[in-house]
């Protein structure tokens, strides 16, 4: 039982002019699933790079023991080649291949130079039922949901022989549906004897699946824990990761709702892919000033593309219903509507839509409001200035200056910068979409406060979130969305995990 | 992980984006000083001002093709609208038209030109690649349709500005083409990081979807470069014909690889969002530059300036992925 298969010992790791790890220790037993929880910049993707020889041996200190033997490894294929296979965050597949194709990509199943396609398939499909995924081999990757993608990940992770499977955050893109299937079979998995570690933000998953789980914080160990002896609890994670006991997730606050502020009506978005698919089917919200609400669904079920549809029609064809500001009806026919009409919408994929990740903080900042910012079409660059310390400030941005590169900003100090940017137009209604995706506990928590600021300035604020704790932590009432249809409307008293989710798997037998 | 980017933050700031501009500036200054070293004459001011008239319309091709990469968009189309704009002012000219009336249609059929390849590359959703291909092709074949040979000019208004020199005391002038030039460059600069218009040109160029979402106006952006580009393109043709005093359909042949090739040296990212208008005119110098120190070799062969251009524009690629690219896969 106490025996490891791997041991990495006095693990320290150095970029110029920052420690990212100091003495890091990690020791995974045989056949377990080893949790490695941390906040975003506490070191877990580092370690994992060093494990897998991504920063090969010579550029970090320390020892590595997998079984048994000391590795030295000088790249990735020596790691894979001893059998750990790291999955990152980001998917390493190409689209526009197929699944067996990329199951073997770079490990072709080929005799003498010429692959053979049917053996390839085949083994291919032996893989795939493995992990439960009940897809054509030749099926093109870009055809199938980020969910399976993952399964292919884990299928051709399997094709190498794994012995330690590493995944970086796999549940991140998935939903709840998904993402047990995915922990069903990483269990399946550990009974085959395949040693799991697993990077995840989400620590009920944690708490779910995981044998005993390591806790990193500011590139150093904190500590160990062994789930059955040590009866770990999520708030024993989350204290041990931000290094002070966090009584409370979500910011108090006192909810003053007013008058109705935005009222969408009977709104209707078909798929601009698949024509004739309704994405959103009649649904119906209002929001009223000073009150957060939440937006529940499960993955497709048309939350976004109800927000995008709404936003100046960025996403979907045929869009029809009314939108009521103040109880007068608007039109929104471009984002430039929007705006003038005081919408905001900041975008789930905030790296991708939400900025521009090679400009610096200020300009992305006032890339919406450049009009309110110029005269006859010249920018005052003193004011763009100003305006932009001025939130750097408000908003705790950590960065250096507002010259700063939004590239090279954490998650959290980016998504800042995203609402900086739509609170600098003065929007009387913001849909926030996934607000606080892939942004660590600390940082969750000033999001939160950001939003009940908002509130509390009259402004109606609308949440959409894949985590249910997160919507009823923060939001006074909580639509549910399925199908496209809303399904549901919770009050904060009424709302449980539960309830909402019976509402967000109606009308899908 | 964010960490480790936030960190290298730390590491190098604000001068990053700086640091192709300046190994520009410091590429050709070490030239310069190398010429003055190996030949006599060279170290003069007169040099300088020789490589901007020489250039005067590769700078203010240039200076379009530059809006068009910010945005992350390229120009085949510039040489051929070159030469399309000299064979049009010359053979307006010998029909008699008057010179200012053949300038200002040349520069609005450049402009159009520009604006209906936007719009296209635009609505239909099409690489600009092949569609200012297409526009190459086009612009090059009208040519044909009005001569297949030379053309000379002989208006007064066009001889008068090609022999024009204005002087600045010793022994130092320039023609009114390079001042067009340089007061384009001017007017360009300005434009790109004081207006509203330059903002939507970087932010296009950095992120497209990104802009969209934050309301800036794509469309009309995407095709103001290319009007602009066309505008620039028939401009440089006119100050072409100033120079050579002939219209023909084989002249600029290849420019628009200059233009790029200049852009390039000068730092603007190929994919957008990224470069100075400063460094194309350090780009068209050092282009110019390395045909004068060949002109001062006497025993080269002018492929040499190729050869010199070709290695200078992998030093450069590698240079962005070094600092752009490679640090950013890398790093993560």
């Amino acid at each position: 039982m106490t025996e490891h298969i791997l041991r990495m010992s006095g693990i320290t790791k150095t970029f110029p002019g920052v420690k990212a790890l100091q003495d890091v220790n990690l020791a995974v037993r045989r056949g377990e699933i080893h949790a490695i929880c941390g906040e975003n910049g506490a070191g877990k993707s580092t370690l994992m790079k060093v494990l897998s020889g991504v920063y090969p041996h010579g550029q970090y200190d320390g020892e590595i023991t997998f079984e048994g033997r000391r590795c030295e490894f000088g790249g990735i294929r020596d790691s894979e080649h001893a059998g750990i296979v790291i999955i990152h965050q980001e998917l390493a597949l190409c689209p526009q291949l197929s699944i067996a194709e990329n199951i073997y990509l770079g490990n072709e199943r080929a005799a003498r130079g010429v692959i053979d396609w049917n053996r390839t398939n085949y083994e291919a499909g032996e893989l795939l039922k493995r992990v439960g995924l009940r897809e054509n081999p030749t099926t093109t990757v870009s055809d199938i949901g980020v969910g399976k993608q993952q399964l292919v990940e884990i299928a051709k992770a399997l094709s190498k022989e794994v012995k330690l499977l590493i995944l970086d955050e796999p549940t991140a893109a998935l939903n709840d549906e998904d993402s047990a299937h995915l922990l069903d079979l990483l269990r399946g998995l550990r009974d085959e004897g395949i040693t799991c570690v697993i990077i995840s933000h989400k620590l009920n998953e944690v708490i779910a699946i995981a044998d005993s789980v390591t806790i990193l914080r500011d590139g150093q160990t904190i500590e160990t824990l062994d789930m059955a002896v040590d009866g770990v609890t999520e708030d024993r994670i989350i204290s041990g990761m931000v290094g002070r006991a966090l009584d409370n997730r979500f910011p108090p606050r006192t909810p003053a709702i007013g008058e109705e502020a935005f009222r969408i009506e009977d709104w209707t978005v078909y798929s601009p892919s698949q024509p004739g698919r309704k994405v959103v089917d009649g649904a119906s919200l209002t929001l009223r000033r000073g009150e957060i609400v939440g937006l529940a669904g499960l993955m497709g079920a048309g939350r976004t593309e109800l927000a995008m549809s709404v936003f100046g029609r960025t996403y979907g064809v045929h869009i029809s219903g009314s939108i009521f500001k103040d109880g007068r009806p608007i039109e929104i026919r471009t984002v430039q509507d929007a705006i003038k009409h005081g919408v905001a919408y900041a975008t789930e994929d905030r790296k991708r839509y939400g900025l521009n990740l090679i400009e610096d903080i200020k300009r992305n900042i006032s890339a919406a409001w450049l009009k309110g910012l110029s005269r006859r079409g010249w920018v005052n660059e003193y004011e763009e200035y100003r305006v932009a310390q001025q939130f750097r400030a408000s908003m705790n941005i950590k960065a250096p200056s507002v010259d700063s590169v939004v590239g090279k900003l954490s998650g959290g100090n980016q998504q800042k910068v995203v609402l900086s940017k739509w609170i600098l137009t003065e929007p009387d209604v913001l849909i926030l979409d996934e607000p606080t995706r892939g942004i660590d506990v600390g940082a969750k928590y000033e999001i939160y406060t950001i939003i009940n600021r908002l509130a509390e300035q009259g402004k109606a604020v609308l949440v959409i979130s894949s985590e249910l704790p997160e919507l009823l932590g923060l939001c006074d009432r909580i639509y549910t969305l399925s199908e496209g249809r809303v399904t549901g409307e919770v009050p904060r008293e009424e709302a449980t995990q539960e309830r909402l989710m019976y509402f967000m798997t109606k009308g899908q037998e | 992980m964010t960490g480790i980017t936030g960190l290298l933050d730390r590491r190098r700031t604000v001068p990053q984006k700086y640091i192709p501009v300046l190994v520009t500036a410091g590429l050709f200054v070490a030239m310069f000083v190398a010429g003055g070293i190996r030949y006599e004459n060279f170290a003069t001011g007169q040099i300088i001002l020789n490589v901007f008239i020489d250039n005067a319309f590769l700078l203010v091709v240039a200076v379009g093709m530059t809006f068009v990469i910010l945005t992350g968009g390229i120009d085949l189309s510039v040489g051929s609208v070159v030469a399309l704009a000299t064979m049009l002012s010359a053979s307006l000219l010998k029909d008699g038209w008057p010179a200012f009336a053949v300038m200002a249609l040349v520069l609005v059929i450049g402009a159009v030109l520009g604006l209906a390849m936007g719009a296209i590359i635009h609505y239909f959703e099409i690489q600009p690649f092949i569609v200012t291909l297409a526009g190459m092709f086009l612009a090059r074949g009208l040519c044909y349709t009005i001569s297949t040979e030379s053309i000379p000019i002989d208006n007064p208004t066009f001889t008068d500005i090609a022999q024009t020199r204005i002087n600045f005391g010793g022994d130092l002038s320039v023609t009114p083409s390079a001042l067009i030039a340089v007061a384009v460059v001017l007017i360009a600069a300005y434009v790109l990081h004081y207006t509203r218009l330059g903002r939507n040109v970087y932010a296009t160029g950095g992120s497209e979807q990104s802009a969209l979402l934050m309301g800036l106006p794509v469309a009309r952006t995407k095709i103001a470069v290319y009007t602009i580009s066309g505008f620039c393109s028939a401009l440089g043709g006119l100050l072409f014909a100033f120079y050579s005093l002939s219209g023909y359909g084989l002249s600029a042949v290849g420019m628009e690889l200059d233009a790029i090739a200049a852009v390039v040296i000068g730092g603007t990212l190929l994919t957008g969002g990224s470069g100075f208008l400063l460094g194309t005119v350090l780009g068209v110098l050092v282009l110019g530059l390395i045909q004068t120190i060949i002109s001062f070799e006497g025993t080269l062969s002018s492929w040499w300036t190729k050869i010199f251009i070709g290695l200078l524009l992998f030093v450069f690629i590698l240079l962005q992925r070094v600092f752009s690219g490679g640090s950013r896969r890398r790093a993560p």
